[in-house]
């Protein structure tokens, strides 16, 4: 109720004083809650039970793939007797957990929970503004959100199975339930949760690129955004030209699954029978799927530029190198993210000559990419560094972007594609590039902004120990794996036990990958205590807890609707002023004038 | 048992972290320890960690490779292959100096600059010139790296020289069928409609036509004097339903009885050069062979959903996809004997993999490929069975099961169309 009575303009600040400590109701302010900062803890948190239920899946597939045929209790508990007879995983169950892990991680971890979270957190705080432009679509595009959760997750529950094609849910496959039973009812759930996601993901979209286009307070001009909200605006808008097409190839798929339309199918002879569908082309698929898709990728990992830019100006107390370079390359990869989908149907049959094109446009990628990276180098250099968990995180995000951005040179180059394509050594590769740096910077985000989000710290020590662990395994599980990916080991195997070939040394990387898999979902333990612990029990926090100059830390720590108690703040200069010549402070908030003869920059 | 015991080592190992740092947090809180307060010790810790990690990261990095080479496929086995290892061998170096280049900077910068009281860091807020140079650089680099690329790509996916040998790679759920050409040298049209017990692929012949329409009537006959008998006691919806199948059977009848009427056409315009007449004396069979130093176009075709066909020590692979046939050219160049002697492994098969995921026995659709001299290929080949055996054809089913490869095939071709042995031109 309140928030309608907020528009937010700089002038109704004291109105708003007056009545933020209405009393709400417990419905209106944490369920059907309006304001954009317990969205965005609503945001993270149904991102992080995703994130468990998809870890858990890992570790499940993972066992059954360096133990084959072991019985294990702990699929057993999870999975029960339908699915693990005996404790060992069933092979359709073992596609459905690959397929369920991908499209948690990738549509509600990484990019409801990773852009979700800090769109909604980051945006009017740092811009400066009351709240979102509107805070009512702002609640829909959670409600949604959830929406979509729930119904993924209960496809976990039908009789025939959760979604088994892979989370790119290719036709025929996906389309035929005589083909794989989680083609079944598991599918359309599937199908219908990601229309339900990304229509919350468009409002959600829709509203951010609102906001920081008019919302932003008295002196912030767009060259003064911080990293974070450039990234998460150009987000926003590859998410709003991007999903829409996904959605196209969905319903598409939906008609030939009930409708009996063949936008998909020709000449397909399966369980004996030969259907009738003539004319269409799996292939269509494959273009409107990777046209988000592709995409996608960039949607999961500009916040985490944003996010570790931020973090790593702030903590190195030094001005992020070439801020505007660093825009200029986020530009440059959000409009090169829609020309390169095609790399990922190299050896589908695709016209070579269109796969040489598609070969160019994806490593001038690269270029932009590497720009970034020396900028964070030289951010780096001669800084005077504070390693609080944000910031170990964010150098972590730095080396496995470094590690996944430059396999990324193989897969692109389609000769070199035909060799790897589809084999661990791609699974390797994204999972480096977007699964975990992206990961690391929302863990990064997470510390960094949890005094902003609940008034609390998080215990620094045993963030620590979380990246440490996090680091040693997450490379522990990656760089075997793409070992196993150029010995030819394809993905999506249930078992390589018929394979002379892929024995021996090939399963003990197997074995060493499990391993680290199961240290580091072990040590996810210590985060998830650490967050919730620390939102009851943790320290208070101060004002501005590490010296940052965004908007964000001058808004009170106590929550209140509006944000600012009295008008909103000013801004004066940049974000980055930090050990800037001739202070006396090693940084100087946007909110305080430029001195006489000072440039701005 | 025993990762069941380092899982539960390790649940507890946290339980006791985690108590543990409860305990230090306590005491903290009485000294006045505050969360946001990183101590100088504690930055030096993390910086010393940071080279730490970073030297044993790069250490293990190549120690990995070296210490599990075994798993690398052996040397590549076509001439596609051995342009692609090539080319990887110049990527793993342009790589490795980028990879270990920004990663010893920033493991060493990390470790260097941690935060000290008593220094302020260096204000760098931009340097065009620097901006400008690894801008330059990468893409300078990057257009060596594209243009060496396309040109390997153009290379493997060139048309193949006319007269190139064809063989199909047909997939399924869940195994794989290969069809090597006839007498003629080419491969038949097929019809996914014709697809029946004695006609895996769907080829066309007039023979295979007249089969499998009498086996539709046959099921629609069954059908209807199924639904018809129990016409009382059905109920509607199971009645219903035979009648769906019943006129999705007469939509099948229709549409091969369309099929001959164009195969006729095409034969009346065509003569002897009609593609639906090229499929009878093709050959159908389970197994792989490819003749070494040859060049060979494979045509990947599929029944049912996408499968990829995975040739790894081929470096080759192509999906395939319904409804369409992917092409994939190769040259094998070390026979599957010679590569027993490079291995050091009397028990080596090449191997073909299903490299899509393509329902719950995708992990173990496999099937060797021989690679053997020319001669050896050929005299394969001869062996094989024919798809229709000259006994087979309505008229001058005349020669017995002893006749020459020669006069099978003949035989065979004078029943099925109108006269002559099939010419090498290619028809429409």
């Amino acid at each position: 109720m309140s928030a309608v009575a907020h528009p937010p303009v700089a002038d109704s600040g004291h109105a708003h004083a007056e009545h933020h400590h209405h009393k709400e109701s417990f419905i209106s302010k944490y369920v059907f809650s309006q304001d954009h900062k317990m969205i965005s803890k609503q945001f993270l948190i149904t991102a992080i039970i995703m994130a468990w239920v998809a870890m858990i899946m890992s570790l499940i597939f993972r066992l059954q793939i360096a133990f084959p045929g072991e019985s294990f209790a702990f699929t057993h508990f999870f999975l029960g007797d339908k699915w693990a007879p005996n404790g060992v995983l069933s092979s359709s169950m073992y596609l459905a957990l690959v397929t369920i892990h991908g499209t948690l991680m990738v549509f509600f971890v990484l990019t409801g929970g990773l852009s979700g979270t800090f769109s909604n957190l980051l945006i009017p705080l740092q811009i400066g503004a009351r709240d979102m432009a509107s805070g009512f679509i702002n609640m829909l595009s959670y409600w949604f959100f959830l929406a979509s959760s729930i119904m993924m997750l209960s496809s976990l529950f039908v009789e025939s199975g959760p979604a088994s094609a892979g989370w790119t849910v290719y036709p025929p496959l996906s389309v035929l339930p005589e083909a794989i039973p989680g083609s079944g009812a598991g599918m359309t759930l599937w199908l219908f949760s990601m229309v339900l996601f990304v229509a919350g993901s468009l409002m959600g979209s829709l509203n951010y690129i609102v906001t920081v286009l008019n919302l932003r307070t008295k002196g912030m001009r767009m060259t003064r955004l911080p990293l974070t909200i450039w990234a998460l605006l150009l987000t926003a808008i590859i998410g709003v030209l991007a999903f829409p097409v996904l959605v196209s190839a969905v319903l598409l798929l939906i008609m030939d699954r009930l409708l009996g339309t063949s936008f998909y199918l020709s000449e397909i002879h399966i369980a004996g029978e030969a259907l009738d569908n003539m004319g269409g082309s799996p292939i269509l698929y494959q273009h409107l799927f990777w046209f988000l898709g592709h995409p996608e990728v960039y949607i999961v990992i500009l916040p985490a530029f944003g996010i570790s830019s931020e973090v790593i100006s702030t903590m190195s107390r030094k001005p992020i190198f070439g801020y505007r370079a660093m825009i200029g390359s986020l530009m440059a990869i959000s409009f090169l993210s829609f020309l390169v989908w095609g790399h990922h149907m190299f050896v589908t049959g695709m016209n070579p000559f269109l796969g040489s094109v598609f070969v160019f446009t994806t490593l001038l990628i690269a270029i932009p990419s590497a720009v970034k990276v020396f900028n964070y180098l030289t951010t780096l250099w001669r800084g005077n560094i504070v390693f609080s968990p944000a910031m170990l995180f964010s150098v972590g995000m730095v080396s496995t972007f470094i590690a996944g951005g430059l396999t990324g040179i193989i897969v692109a180059n389609s000769a070199l594609d035909i060799q790897v394509h589809d084999t661990y050594f791609v699974v390797a590769h994204f999972h480096m590039v977007m699964g975990v740096s992206a990961i690391f910077a929302m863990m990064a985000g997470v510390y960094h902004w949890f005094p902003r989000m609940y008034g609390r710290m998080m215990n620094t020590k045993l963030g620590y120990l979380h990246f440490w662990v996090t680091l040693i395994s997450a490379y522990g599980v990656f760089i075997p794996m793409h070992y196993v990916g150029l010995a030819g080991g394809p993905r999506r195997y249930y078992e390589y036990t018929e394979f002379p070939m892929f024995q021996g040394h090939f399963m003990d990387l197997n074995v060493m990958i499990t391993l680290f898999a199961i240290l580091g979902g072990a040590v996810q333990i210590v985060f998830t205590y650490n967050f919730f612990h620390s939102i009851w029990r943790g320290q208070k926090a101060p004002q501005n807890p590490w010296r940052s100059n965004t908007l964000e830390w001058t808004a009170p720590v106590e929550h209140l609707h509006g944000n600012w108690p009295g008008p909103l703040p000013t801004v004066y200069r940049w974000p980055y002023d930090y050990s800037k010549p001739g202070k006396s402070e090693d940084y100087v908030p946007q909110t305080v004038p430029l001195e006489e003869g000072e440039e701005d920059h | 048992m025993t990762t069941l015991l380092i899982i539960a080592v390790l649940v507890l190992g946290f339980m006791v972290v985690l108590r543990l740092s409860r305990v230090a947090e306590l005491t903290g809180a009485l000294r006045g320890h505050r969360e946001e307060v990183i101590s100088e010790q504690d930055n030096r810790t993390s910086g010393r960690l940071m080279w730490a990690f970073g030297a044993i990261y790069l250490i293990w990095f190549i120690w990995l490779p070296l210490e599990y080479h075994e798993v690398f496929l052996p040397q590549a086995a076509s001439t596609q292959g051995v342009w692609i290892d090539a080319m990887y061998t110049f990527n793993w170096w342009m790589l490795g100096i980028v990879f270990f280049g920004t990663n010893i900077a920033l493991f060493y910068f990390a470790g260097r600059y941690y935060h000290r009281d008593n220094r302020r860091a260096f204000w760098y807020p931009h340097n065009n010139k620097l901006e400008l140079l690894w801008t330059v650089v990468p893409s300078v680099v990057l257009v060596g790296v594209i243009i060496y690329g396309l040109s390997v790509w153009n290379k493997i996916t060139a048309a193949p020289a006319p007269g190139t040998m064809e063989v199909e790679i047909y997939s399924k759920q869940f195994d794989w069928t290969f069809r090597y050409p006839g007498k003629d040298g080419k491969l038949g049209a097929t019809d996914f409609r014709l697809i029946n017990a004695d006609n895996p692929l769907g080829i066309v012949t007039r023979n295979t036509i007249t089969n499998r329409l009498a086996e539709l009537h046959e099921e629609v006959d069954k059908a209807t004097a199924e639904r018809d008998a129990l016409a009382e006691v059905l109920p509607e919806d199971i009645k219903k339903k035979k009648s769906e199948e019943i006129a999705h059977l007469n939509r099948l009848i229709e549409r091969i009885m369309g099929l001959r009427t164009l195969m006729e056409q095409d034969v009346a315009t065509n003569g002897d050069n009609s593609t639906y007449l090229h499929g009878a004396d093709d050959k159908v069979t389970k197994e792989f062979h490819l003749p070494v130093n040859t060049d060979v176009e494979l045509i990947i075709r599929s029944q049912d959903v996408i499968h990829s066909a995975y040739l790894p020590h081929m470096r080759a692979q192509m999906n395939a996809v319904p409804g369409m046939a992917t092409r994939m050219h190769l040259v094998p160049t070390i026979t599957t004997d010679s590569m027993r002697t490079i291995t050091g492994n009397p028990d080596f098969e090449y191997i073909l993999l299903c490299n899509k995921v393509c329902g719950v026995s995708h992990y173990n659709m496999q099937s060797p490929l021989t690679v053997e001299t020319a001669g050896a290929f050929k005299v394969w080949t001869i062996m094989l069975t024919p798809f229709e055996k000259a006994g087979v054809p309505p008229v001058e089913a005349s020669s017995g099961g002893e006749a020459t490869l020669s006069d099978t095939v003949k035989t065979e071709i004078a029943g099925g169309a109108e006269a002559a042995a099939g010419t090498n031109n290619q028809s429409n």
